[in-house]
């Protein structure tokens, strides 16, 4: 039970493959990486492949393939090195996201702050200076789990939930960030608000993020997001994006 | 020229559907599509046409239905009660819907989700690669009076065809395979779950469907904490209030619920379709027996087209009945009935 990778069976629709039983950064590295190496493999049985925070799942039908051959193969990837260290799949994005911390727009920041043992501009500060990455993408569509944060940022979900947090509103517990895609009740707390879009469905490029994008949000002014909503109709929020190789 | 359906009045829950948008899930969007896609064989093989084509899925109640131009149309699933211009019309068949008649569908009468199919499909907009509706991720939206599609091109011709309805709409024996934390549920408790009487909670939806029973909640053991993760239509979640939670095709990528078992893919039309309250018993099979089920489920899709009979049609039912030429053509004084034979 403690050994890992594990490879279990996912109903008759596919293939699991863990890497951990709990949220750690090699874990979900080597989710990350597995996945990329599993689609560069361009098995024909496997349809689809996804991430979640520490696996990685392999959508096959196993009422056709052979179920001994497909975790024979997984085996044989698995062993070809250390998944933990891997370095991460090349092609993804580090994006700049414009972000109000704080005021009327994302009023849990004081709140998260006092949980996090800092005042309101250590918690910005520390927020904005952070670079996290997609650890998952779920709930909704496009919506990213993105981690992890300093130590001090591991603070609980609150009992109760917020009735609704906006769309693009920048939520925070357990060392990990979430953009919301849509307005939507919430047990997180709700310390910035941005204009980014995560799911853009009429867009040629449906979903700004992918598992493995990082992202930096930066601090700005109330007047500053309220220009890029005027400005900008693309759902990009005034975001910056560059390919890390 | 191309025929528009139109809607002129619509029941409370009306999507458009298809087979579903595979190959999203990385994105957080599940496949969706019909929430019975036996129906969409099955219509598909009334119609002699493609299960690709988008369809009208009708949730507990239907509509209104009118055409500018003669179509096709099958209708199948949940069991309503319709009507072309006041005349009842059999469910499970195909019919000819004349331009400008009006096509009435009421409430299901066995059953959850009707469906109608219509000659070369429903021509709406194609959003990621598919007609089906996701309302949980905001894609598409209900239907409304006045809402009008494009009919497809319809190269068949054939009408007035049935296929036998099978027993899906009654609850029933659903059979399931062991999941990534059926084990950490005592046998004990895996016992008492086979051998507990659910049925289908009546908030059921698209998302997934509640269970209810008699008697204390399922719990896996230790309290079992998580971490989310990747789940499969089918996916029975155990909530914290210990009632399982059948996953349905609109659910959530992953979820942090330990799940007790896995509905095998030919019986969710089963969990679909059950009325509130019909009786629901869970079965575990092994996965050889499961993967036998299937075989034999997609042997009987494949078979469907060669169901499809004639409706033998009551003559009290037919409108005009005296404008049909009864006798005419059956026997000729001329010809020699064996000759084609010969």
């Amino acid at each position: 039970m403690t050994d890992f990778p594990q490879i279990q069976t996912v109903g008759l629709s596919g293939i699991l493959v863990r890497f951990a039983a709990t949220m750690s950064e090699p874990a979900n590295r080597a989710a990350l990486s597995f996945r990329a190496a599993v689609d560069n493999a361009e098995w024909p049985e496997v349809s689809e492949t996804s991430t979640s925070l520490v696996s990685t799942f392999l959508q096959l039908d196993l009422v056709r393939v052979p179920l001994d051959q497909m975790i024979e193969r997984l085996t044989d990837l698995l062993a070809t090195r250390d998944w933990y260290t891997a370095d991460l799949p090349s092609g993804r994005t580090l994006w700049h996201i414009p972000t109000v911390y704080g005021t009327d727009l994302a009023p849990q920041l004081e709140e998260a702050a006092d949980l996090a043992g800092v005042d309101p501009d250590e918690a910005i500060a520390q927020l904005s200076q952070a670079r996290v990455r997609v650890l998952t993408i779920g709930f909704a569509p496009g919506q990213p789990y993105m981690g992890e944060l300093p130590e001090n940022w591991d603070i609980p979900r609150q009992q109760g939930l917020t009735r609704s947090v906006p769309a693009g509103a920048l939520i925070v517990a357990i060392r990990q960030l979430i953009i919301f895609t849509n307005a939507s009740p919430t047990g997180w707390r709700h310390v910035g608000q941005t204009a980014f879009k995560t799911f853009r469905p009429t867009s040629e490029k449906p979903f700004a993020l992918s598992p493995g994008d990082e992202l930096c949000f930066p601090s700005v002014t109330r007047d500053a997001l309220e220009k890029i909503l005027t400005s900008d109709g693309t759902g990009q929020g005034g975001a910056d994006a560059q390919v890390l190789t | 020229m191309s025929v528009t359906l139109t809607i002129a009045q619509a029941g409370p829950a009306l999507a458009v559907q298809d087979l579903g948008r595979p190959g999203w899930r990385a994105q957080g969007l599940t496949k969706g599509g019909a929430a019975d896609p036996m129906a969409i064989y099955e219509g598909a093989a009334l119609l002699g046409q493609s299960p690709e084509l988008a369809v009208i899925e009708m949730t507990g109640t239907g509509g209104t239905f009118v055409a500018d131009g003669d179509i096709r149309i099958a209708l199948t699933g949940a069991g309503m009660a319709a009507k072309i211009d006041g005349d009842v019309v059999v469910w499970n068949a195909s019919h000819l819907l004349p331009a400008g008649a009006k096509l009435t569908i009421g409430g299901a009468s066995s059953g959850t989700y009707g469906y109608l199919h219509v000659g070369g499909g429903i021509m709406s907009d194609v959003l990621l690669g598919a007609r089906a509706s996701h309302l949980s991720a905001g894609l598409g939206r209900p239907l409304a009076a006045g809402d009008g599609f494009v009919v497809g091109d319809d190269t068949g011709r054939e009408t007035g065809l049935t296929l036998p309805r099978d027993g899906r709409f009654d609850g029933g024996v659903v059979h399931v395979v062991a999941s990534m934390q059926t084990e950490h549920f005592t046998p004990a408790e895996r016992l008492r779950f086979t051998q507990t009487q659910f049925s289908r909670d009546p908030r059921a939806n698209r998302v997934g469907v509640r269970m209810d029973h008699q008697g204390g909640g399922f719990h896996a053991e230790g309290g079992l904490t998580i971490l989310s993760e990747v789940i499969v239509p089918g996916d029975i979640q155990i909530t914290g209030d210990g009632a399982p939670f059948v996953l349905m095709g609109e659910c959530q990528t992953t979820g942090g619920y330990p799940r007790i078992g896995t509905v095998i893919p030919s019986d969710i039309p089963r969990v679909a379709q059950a009325a509130a309250g019909a009786p629901i018993m869970f079965k575990f099979l092994s996965l050889a027996e499961a993967i036998t089920l299937e075989i034999r489920h997609r042997d009987a899709i494949h078979a469907l087209r060669g169901q499809v009979k004639p409706l033998i049609r009551d003559p009290r039912q037919i409108r005009n009945l005296l404008l049909y030429q009864l006798v005419g053509g059956t026997v000729s004084a001329w010809d020699d009935p064996f000759e084609k034979d010969k």
